[in-house]
């Protein structure tokens, strides 16, 4: 389903993804952890190219974009590989201007030109699906951080897209709403999802990814099926990390 | 205190011509001013270096300069250069491009104060950034930009009295012209500032209902 080959890239010359190989399959969930600062964030937007990469290449599907190669000679392609890519940001990001029903249906409407009617079911469909039948014409700004939150997984799910990635999806939640949205995430998972999660919720991980891939300083470290990898860590660092999370010993 | 009052009523066929012109050269300028406005704002937000600094440059000579010279260029100037204009569309073209420099200034600092998640967004879902800027920035950014623009063609309303200068028959030069036939000083062009004072009003409150209803969404619902 998408296959990462030596993608590096770093910010005024601080190098932050230093050569990544990646492949993840269909149906597959990945949870990427590690350190703040690590490059997985940054990982994660390169897939959909909201960060330019310097090197490498991403394929998604059949749509292959080489970082070697002037991006903006890319455009059309990207264009085409972002409808096959949802993104769920840390700050939700829904156009404030429209209303929970708009903001889902936006992505269909504008982009893939699809006709209005069977966009509108789609749309209240979705955002019953992810719990919030009866605010489709509520404005994001009347919306817990929650509620924002499962919005947006709606209107990347409304793209109809081939995987979702998700830039830490409850880390700018108050903590009570932070279940809602990992409840709304592990549906996601249960219906065989292709799904890329970036996170610091370490059960979450445990329990919903099928692969937990650790990085740090703009490598990967280890990766490995998900409880595995939580129960016996290989290096030194993951356990380290996982230490420092979980504060209990690592094996 | 009959006859001045006299006078204004005899003289309101043309004060009330002259404030046609007003409105036309005020409206006439505010809509020119929005599209070269635009045109010059997206040029300075342009990643290209070249079209940033031609809008740089023009928006610093506009706002460095007084209209009113600006308007004998025009009107005055450009004829030595082989090009000669009548006062109508000479004020017309001198108010919007004018306009069009100040405007600009409002429009980029209300799109760069847009989050750059919002391009993010919609960059996200597969948005082209045309699609983006007039599905997601522009609706957001008027709303800064409105009031700001609202001051803009207040001033414009008013600023359009220059025009008497280079021989547009507007409010002022009508007032102008009364009074040296009956000087009537004070009352005419106190006449005429009741009416650029009702024109100002009124497009006031137009701009307070747009406001509101680019400010819809932010009501809690």
């Amino acid at each position: 389903m998408i296959e990462v080959r030596k993608l590096s890239k770093s910010f005024k010359g601080q190098p932050v993804l230093k050569g990544i190989d990646l492949e993840v399959a269909a149906g597959e969930v990945i949870a990427i952890i590690g350190p703040s600062g690590s490059g997985k964030t940054t990982l994660l937007r390169c897939l959909n190219l909201l960060e330019v990469p310097d090197s490498g290449s991403i394929r998604v599907g059949s749509i292959q974009i080489d970082a070697t190669r002037p991006l903006h000679r890319q455009k059309e392609l990207i264009r085409t590989l972002r409808q096959h890519v949802g993104f769920v940001f840390q700050s939700f990001n829904l156009f404030p201007h429209r209303t929970a029903l708009e903001n889902v249906m936006e992505g269909p409407l504008v982009v893939k030109k699809e006709p209005r009617g069977s966009v509108l079911e789609r749309a209240r469909h979705l955002l019953a699906k992810v719990g919030l039948a009866g605010k489709e014409d509520a404005y994001p700004r009347s919306l817990s951080g929650g509620q924002q939150q499962r919005v947006a997984i709606a209107r990347a799910l409304a793209m109809q897209p081939d995987v979702i990635l998700f830039d830490e999806p409850t880390s700018a939640l108050d903590p009570e709403l932070v279940g809602e949205v990992l409840a709304t995430i592990r549906d996601l998972a249960a219906e065989k999802r292709t799904m890329v999660i970036v996170t610091h919720e370490m059960n979450f991980a445990r329990d919903v990814a099928n692969r937990v891939i650790f990085i740090d300083q703009g490598v990967i470290v280890e990766q490995g099926e998900a409880k595995a990898l939580f129960a016996h860590p290989q290096h030194a660092r993951t356990r380290q990390f996982l230490h420092k999370f979980l504060g209990e010993p690592s094996h | 205190m009959i006859e001045p009052l006299q006078l204004v009523w005899d003289s309101a066929p043309y004060l009330l011509r002259g404030a046609g012109y007003t409105v036309f050269l005020s409206l006439g300028g505010m809509f020119f001013g929005l599209v070269l406005g635009f045109v010059l704002a997206l040029m300075r937000l342009s990643r290209f270096k070249s079209l940033a600094w031609i809008s740089r440059i023009y928006v610093s000579f506009i706002r460095g300069t007084p209209l009113l010279v600006q308007l004998f260029m025009i009107y005055y100037g450009l004829p030595q250069l082989g090009l000669q204009l009548d006062p109508l569309p000479s004020a017309l073209i001198g108010f919007s491009l004018n306009m069009a420099a100040y405007i600009s200034e409002i429009l980029r600092a209300a799109i760069a104060s847009i989050d750059r998640g919002q391009w993010e967004a919609a960059a996200s879902i597969g948005m082209t950034p045309a699609q983006t800027l007039r599905r997601a920035i522009l609706p957001q950014a008027a709303r800064t930009a409105l009031p700001p623009l609202g001051n803009s063609f207040i001033s414009l309303v008013k600023d359009t009295s220059l025009a008497a200068t280079i021989q547009v028959p507007e409010l002022f030069r009508q007032a102008q012209l009364i009074t040296a036939r009956t000087f009537e000083i004070f009352t005419m062009y106190l006449a005429a500032a009741v009416i650029y004072w009702v024109l100002a009003t009124c497009l006031s409150s137009v701009q307070n209902r747009l406001e509101a209803r680019v400010n819809r969404h932010s009501r809690d619902t």
